[in-house]
């Protein structure tokens, strides 16, 4: 059984992966109520970002450790600009109508993104391939970690560190979480909340961003589609945790990880489950995760609220 | 000379419902005035309007001489105006402390904001002891100290304060009264809404009595608290 501590790296990683995901879930629901279904497509928008910046804007043949920060920038502002959009033209104008009205209008830009890629991204109706670190894999004591995932090794920790100090210790984060607490009393405060809310879409979407090269290191590939399952399953991580809850969303995306990869490496072991093992089955144990959440603990992990004491 | 707050005719509707019916007050710096009346009067949707949450449909609202119709409600603050709300309202997963930075959202001034944090625990000592606490674990009467010391964070030049006694004990409601006639003794000007018509009175410069969206009555606290029809109607005698 030597090989847990690896499975547990490799659920860590691909756990992390979907917390930068699932940050841009609950940080919009806890500020305006909204499942933005959209988000899935932010991410994906955002791979395709990167990909755009490698193969069109830097000379060929540029060093990945050149290239990968210019396009993590690229990735990120296409990601960012396109959430913006979709606030101000899908879901503000939608402000105070029935919950399921923006619902639906999230469905429908996510179609609606998943077929411009496809339709107008040169190549976009196949994957693409997306470029690779050279070097590695990087052994540490008896683990080893990927060459496609070194990138979310060393990223994924220092933009979870960010946003917890962000929303904790920056004037605008205090402003955020009053705004989802309290968004009337918010206003009697000083706090321009529908800047608030258009930050919020902003930071979920550059934390998608960063999840989507993350995704086209890890996988090799980008793909008009990627966002839909990956989407599910940060959502999935965001309830697990407890939506609305910013510690929530990494610790639910690193459990979901940790539980599909411990699922997929073992579950085989036991008798009688030998069919169940393969790595196609690691969706279903995902789903099955969120199911058991949503009957046993429907709050979430860190969805246990203070009391509003009258 | 032209008082602080001047609202004229304000009118206020949910719908085709009236919730304010026309009414005219006026507030002077250094004053305490005070709008009574039963639930439903009227009070609440008042001031929600003067702090531009609620738009009104006609009449003019004059703060230090500028007309607030026109200004949303997160820049109301900056005027001058700061409104502890009705049920405190104060943000209960954030800290005490927390809270009462955010009262003071829009200053600049770090050391002017400390000052008053610390001026907020020596008015009311129980929020320094627990400052690093979540805000929604005091008691009512606590809330309602961060509630109002939340609002003077912005260092307001009139503090509404909508119902700062409901649901306290007789003894946290004396605690706050004298908490408010200390404020006006430091110079402070307060609107205070209240149901406890007794208390209000006594504090008060002037009073306006609302009945349905009306104001019915008005005068010195001193007349009101001796008015036959107010004792009869609001402070129980008969």
């Amino acid at each position: 059984m030597n090989e847990l501590p690896q499975q547990l790296v490799n659920g860590l990683l691909l756990g992390s992966m979907y917390g930068l995901v699932a940050i841009g879930y609950t940080m919009v629901y806890g500020i305006v109520q909204l499942i933005n279904f959209a988000h899935g497509e932010i991410f994906m928008v955002g791979g395709f970002g990167a990909l755009t910046v490698y193969l069109y804007v830097l000379p060929d043949g540029t060093s990945m450790w050149v290239a990968l920060p210019l396009m993590l920038l690229g990735a990120i502002i296409v990601s960012v600009l396109t959430a913006i959009g979709a606030e101000r033209f899908a879901y503000r104008p939608l402000r105070g109508a029935p919950r399921l009205a923006p619902l639906i209008t999230a469905i429908g830009l996510s179609l609606a993104l998943q077929q411009a890629v496809w339709a107008w991204y040169p190549g976009g109706e196949d994957s693409l391939n997306f470029p690779q670190i050279e070097g590695g894999p990087f052994e540490i004591g008896s683990v080893t970690i990927q060459t496609g995932d070194i990138f979310l090794f060393v990223v994924a920790p220092i933009s979870m560190a960010i946003l917890a100090y962000f929303v904790m210790r920056t004037r605008t984060g205090r402003g955020m979480q009053a705004t989802a607490q309290d968004p009337d009393t918010a206003k009697l405060m000083g706090i321009n909340t529908d800047r608030i809310i258009v930050i919020a879409f902003a930071l979920g979407a550059a934390f998608a961003a960063v999840g989507a090269v993350a995704y086209g290191l890890k996988y090799g590939q980008v793909q008009f589609r990627m966002g839909f399952i990956l989407g599910l399953k940060a959502f999935t991580a965001a309830v697990l945790g407890g939506i609305g809850n910013i510690y929530g969303a990494m610790i639910g995306g690193l459990a979901l990880g940790i539980a599909e990869t411990l699922a997929t490496a073992y579950i085989a072991d036991i008798p009688g489950m030998h069919q169940f093992g393969s790595q196609s089955w690691a969706d279903v144990w995902a789903f099955v995760l969120l199911i058991l959440v949503l009957l046993f603990r429907p709050q979430g992990l860190l969805g246990e609220r203070v009391a509003d004491r009258a | 000379m032209t008082a602080l707050l001047e609202v004229e005719d304000l009118r206020v509707a949910y719908g085709k419902i009236q919730a304010v019916k026309g009414i005219s007050f006026s507030v002077e710096a250094g004053q305490i005035v005070t709008l009574i009346g039963t639930n439903g009067a009227g009070k609440t949707t008042t001031l929600r309007t003067l702090s531009g949450l609620l738009k009104p449909v006609g009449g003019q609202i004059r703060f230090n001489g500028k007309s607030l119709k026109k200004v949303p409600a997160h820049q109301i603050v900056s005027m001058g105006l700061a409104h502890s709300p009705e049920g405190r309202h104060i943000f209960p997963r954030m800290t005490i402390e927390d809270n009462l930075l955010l009262g003071a959202f829009l200053r600049k001034d770090k050391s002017g904001i400390e000052q008053d944090v610390q001026r907020a625990y020596d008015l009311f000592p129980i929020l320094g002891e627990r400052r690093k606490q979540a805000a929604g674990t005091l008691s009512g009467g606590e809330q309602q100290m961060l509630a109002m010391g939340r609002a003077l964070m912005s260092r307001p030049k009139l503090l509404m304060l909508d119902e700062p006694s409901m649901g306290l004990s007789p003894l946290m409601m004396q605690k706050i009264m004298a908490t408010i006639a200390e404020l006006k003794a430091q110079g402070t000007t307060i609107l205070l809404v209240e149901q406890n018509a007794q208390a209000a009175l006594s504090l008060a410069d002037r009073g306006y009595v609302m009945e349905v969206g009306n104001i019915v009555l008005s005068g010195s606290g001193q007349e009101l608290l001796h008015d036959e029809s107010v004792r009869k109607a609001y402070l129980g005698e008969d």
